[in-house]
C-alpha cells in the first residue's frame, strides 16, 4: 500500500518547484509532491457515486418512467398544492424570524460580555445536535393547549400545536443556528475602524447601524436564511409531531411522500419528491452563488 | 488570520474574541435590551424544550423512568442505533479523510464541482433520502426483482436504515475537515516528505496531529446525527417492534401509543447525546483556540 501511494498516484502530477507558476497551471492540475492523489480521487469518487449519485440517479430514472399524466395527477393534485403552499409558507416564515432574531443572537454574542453567554453561544448549536424526533415530542408538549407555554397562549385563543403556527416553530427550531453561525464570522472580522470612521463623521449611532453595519451583515443574513429555509422545506421529523398531520390544512409536503409511500403510490411518491429535489437544488445553485460573492468580497 | 482562511458554512472559528469589544459603542440601554431579547429567544425555543425533555421523562420518578428505558423493545432499539452509528460513522470518516486530503491538497478541475457533489445529502430532504433507497433496492425498485432472486434483503431490513443513515450523515465530516485541512497548510508536510518521510508516514504524523480537533468534532457531528436521523429512516424501515426500530423510532411510537413519559424517556437519552456533543465541541473549540495561540507564540524561522 505506502509503495503504490508514495509514488504520487495516477495522474502524473507536475513535478518540480511546487510553487512554480508555470508547473501549478499545466492543465488545471497542481498535485505538487504531495502523494495520495489517485488513490484519494478515486476513493472519493467511487464512494460518492455508490452512496449519492447513483441512488439520486434511481430517482430521476424512476421519475423518467412517469406519464405526463400520472406525473401532473400526483404533482398539481389539490392535496400536493396545499401541501406546497404550507410548507413554502411556514419556512417563509420560520425563515424571516431567523433572519431578525439571527441577528439579533449573532450581535449580542459578538459584541457583549456577560455572565452565562458561553452557555447560549453552545445553546445555539443544539437544534443542529438534538434529534429531530426529540425536538418534535418536546415542542409538542410545550405548545399543547395544556403545555408550559401552550396553557398561556390558549388563553388568548393562539393554538401553535396542531396548526400552520406549529409547522412553522419546527422549522424556526431547526433552522435556528444557520443565521447565527453566517451572520457571526463576518461581525467578527467587522473592521471597528469603519464605526469609529463613521461616528467622526458625524454619523448618529442609527445611522452608523443603518448605513454602515447592516449592509455587511445583510448579504451572510441572506445566506443563513436560505440555508434555512431549505432545511425547513426538507424538514419532516420534528414537524410530524407539532402539526397533527390534517391532510390539506397541515400536511406539510415531505409527510405527503410518506404517506403515499406508505399507501403504495410509488409513482405519486416520486413525482413529489422530483419537485422538491429541484426546488432544494434550486436553492443550492442560490446559496452557492451567494457565497461565491461573500467570498469574492471577503477576499477585496 | 481568520479572515485569510477560506470559510465555508459552519467554519469551526477560533475564539480569540477581544473580551469587551467595542463593548461601549453601544449604550447601556441598548445593550440590556438585545441581550435581554437574544437571551430570552434562545431560552424560550431552545433552553425550555431540552429542559421539559427531561422534566416530562422524570415526572412519575426515576423508578418508572428506568423502567421505560430497561424494556425488551428499548434495550432492541438502543443496540440498533449503536450499530447504525457504528457502521456509518466510520464509513464517512474514512470518506471524509480521503475527501478533505483530495480538496485541499491538490487543485484539479472539477473541483468545485465535487465539492457542491459532496455538500448534496445537506440539501436534500431526509425523507427523499430514504425514498430513494427504496426505488432503487425495494421491491419494485430498479434492483429489486434482482435483489430478491438472491434473496438479500436491504430496504424495509437493518442494511436498509445503516445505508440511508450513511446518505444522510455522508457530508458531516468531510465539510468539518476540509476548511481545517486547507488551513493547515502543506508546508509542514512537504518539509517531512523532503526528509524522507513516505507519505503514510507524513499523513499521520504530520497531517492528522495537525487537523485532530476538526477531525474529532466532524465525527461527533456526524455521530450525533446518525444516532438521531429520524426521516430517512422512518421510510426505509418497516418499523417492527424490536426489529428494524431505531432509537427516534422508538421515541415515535411510544408516543403513538400515548405512552408519553415512555417516550420522553427514551427521548431523553437522545438528547443527552446532543448535550455531550455539544459539550464535546465546545472543549474542542476551547482546545483549538489554545493550540492556535500556541502556534501564534512561536516565533516563525526566517
Amino acid at each position: 500500500m505506502a509503495a503504490v501511494t508514495s509514488a504520487s498516484g495516477g495522474a502524473a502530477p507536475p513535478r518540480g518547484r511546487p510553487g512554480h507558476p508555470l508547473a501549478r497551471r499545466r492543465r488545471g492540475f497542481a498535485t505538487g509532491i504531495l502523494p495520495g492523489f489517485g488513490l484519494s480521487l478515486g476513493y472519493t469518487v467511487a464512494y460518492l457515486s455508490l452512496i449519492v449519485l447513483i441512488p439520486l440517479g434511481g430517482l430521476a430514472v424512476k421519475s423518467a418512467g412517469l406519464t405526463a399524466g400520472e406525473f401532473l395527477a400526483a404533482v398539481a393534485s389539490p392535496r400536493a398544492l396545499a401541501a406546497y403552499r404550507l410548507t413554502f409558507l411556514a419556512a417563509l416564515a420560520a425563515g424571516v424570524a431567523n433572519v431578525v432574531f439571527g441577528i439579533i443572537v449573532a450581535w449580542v454574542l459578538v459584541r457583549y460580555r456577560f455572565p452565562g453567554r458561553a452557555v447560549f453561544d453552545a445553546l445555539v448549536d443544539l437544534p443542529f445536535a438534538l434529534p429531530t424526533a426529540v425536538a418534535g415530542i418536546a415542542l409538542t408538549a410545550l405548545y399543547a393547549d395544556n403545555g408550559w407555554v401552550g396553557r398561556w397562549l390558549a388563553k388568548v385563543d393562539i393554538h401553535v400545536a396542531y396548526s400552520p403556527a406549529g409547522v412553522s416553530l419546527a422549522m424556526l427550531f431547526v433552522g435556528l443556528p444557520f443565521v447565527v453561525r453566517t451572520v457571526e464570522p463576518i461581525l467578527l472580522d467587522l473592521d471597528p475602524q469603519v464605526e469609529e470612521a463613521a461616528a467622526t463623521l458625524g454619523a448618529s449611532r442609527r445611522q452608523t447601524m443603518a448605513r454602515v453595519i447592516l449592509p455587511v451583515l445583510l448579504p451572510p443574513a441572506l445566506t443563513g436564511f436560505a440555508l434555512a429555509f431549505a432545511r425547513g422545506l426538507g424538514e419532516y421529523g420534528s414537524i410530524v409531531f407539532i402539526s397533527g398531520n390534517m391532510p390539506m390544512k397541515t400536511e406539510i409536503v415531505p409527510l405527503l411522500i410518506v404517506t403515499k409511500l406508505e399507501q403504495y403510490d410509488y409513482a405519486g411518491a416520486t413525482a413529489i419528491a422530483l419537485v422538491m429535489l429541484l426546488a432544494s437544488f434550486g436553492l443550492l445553485f442560490l446559496i452557492n452563488t451567494l457565497q461565491a460573492f461573500l467570498n469574492r468580497r471577503g477576499a477585496r | 488570520m481568520a479572515g485569510a482562511a477560506p470559510r465555508r458554512n459552519r467554519t469551526v472559528v477560533p475564539d480569540p474574541r477581544p473580551p469587551l469589544a467595542r463593548a461601549g459603542a453601544d449604550s447601556r440601554f441598548t445593550r440590556t435590551v438585545l441581550t435581554l431579547i437574544a437571551c430570552g429567544f434562545l431560552g424560550l425555543f431552545v433552553a425550555l424544550p431540552i429542559v421539559s425533555v427531561f422534566t416530562e421523562a422524570l415526572h412519575d420518578g426515576l423508578g418508572p423512568y428506568f423502567e421505560a428505558i430497561k424494556t425488551p423493545d428499548s434495550v432492541a432499539a438502543l443496540k440498533l442505533t449503536l450499530l447504525t452509528a457504528g457502521v456509518s460513522v466510520p464509513l464517512n470518516l474514512i470518506f471524509g479523510v480521503a475527501a478533505s486530503w483530495l480538496i485541499a491538497r491538490y487543485r484539479f478541475p472539477g473541483k468545485s464541482a465535487l465539492t457542491t457533489l459532496i455538500d448534496l445529502p445537506f440539501s436534500v430532504s431526509p425523507v427523499i433520502s430514504g425514498l430513494v433507497f427504496v426505488l432503487l433496492l425495494g421491491a419494485r425498485g430498479l434492483l429489486g426483482p434482482w435483489l430478491e432472486e438472491h434473496d438479500i434483503h436491504i430496504v424495509f431490513a437493518v442494511p436498509g436504515i445503516i445505508l440511508a443513515t450513511t446518505f444522510v450523515t455522508f457530508p458531516f465530516v468531510a465539510r468539518e475537515l476540509i476548511p481545517v485541512m486547507q488551513a493547515s497548510g502543506t508546508d509542514q508536510e512537504q518539509a517531512a516528505l523532503t526528509l524522507g518521510a513516505n507519505g503514510w508516514q507524513t499523513f499521520w504524523h504530520v497531517t492528522l496531529p495537525s487537523v485532530k480537533w476538526g477531525l474529532i468534532y466532524g465525527i461527533i457531528l456526524c455521530n450525533a446525527r446518525a444516532m438521531g436521523e429520524f426521516g430517512a429512516v422512518r421510510v426505509v424501515s418497516a418499523n417492527i417492534v424490536s426489529g428494524t426500530q431505531t432509537m427516534p423510532l422508538r421515541v415515535e411510537s411510544l408516543n403513538d401509543q400515548f405512552q408519553g413519559q415512555a417516550a420522553f424517556a427514551v427521548a431523553s437519552l437522545l438528547a443527552l447525546l446532543a448535550l455531550v456533543t455539544l459539550a464535546i465541541k465546545t472543549i474542542l473549540e476551547w482546545k483549538q483556540a489554545r493550540d492556535f495561540a500556541r502556534a501564534q507564540d512561536v516565533a516563525p524561522i526566517h
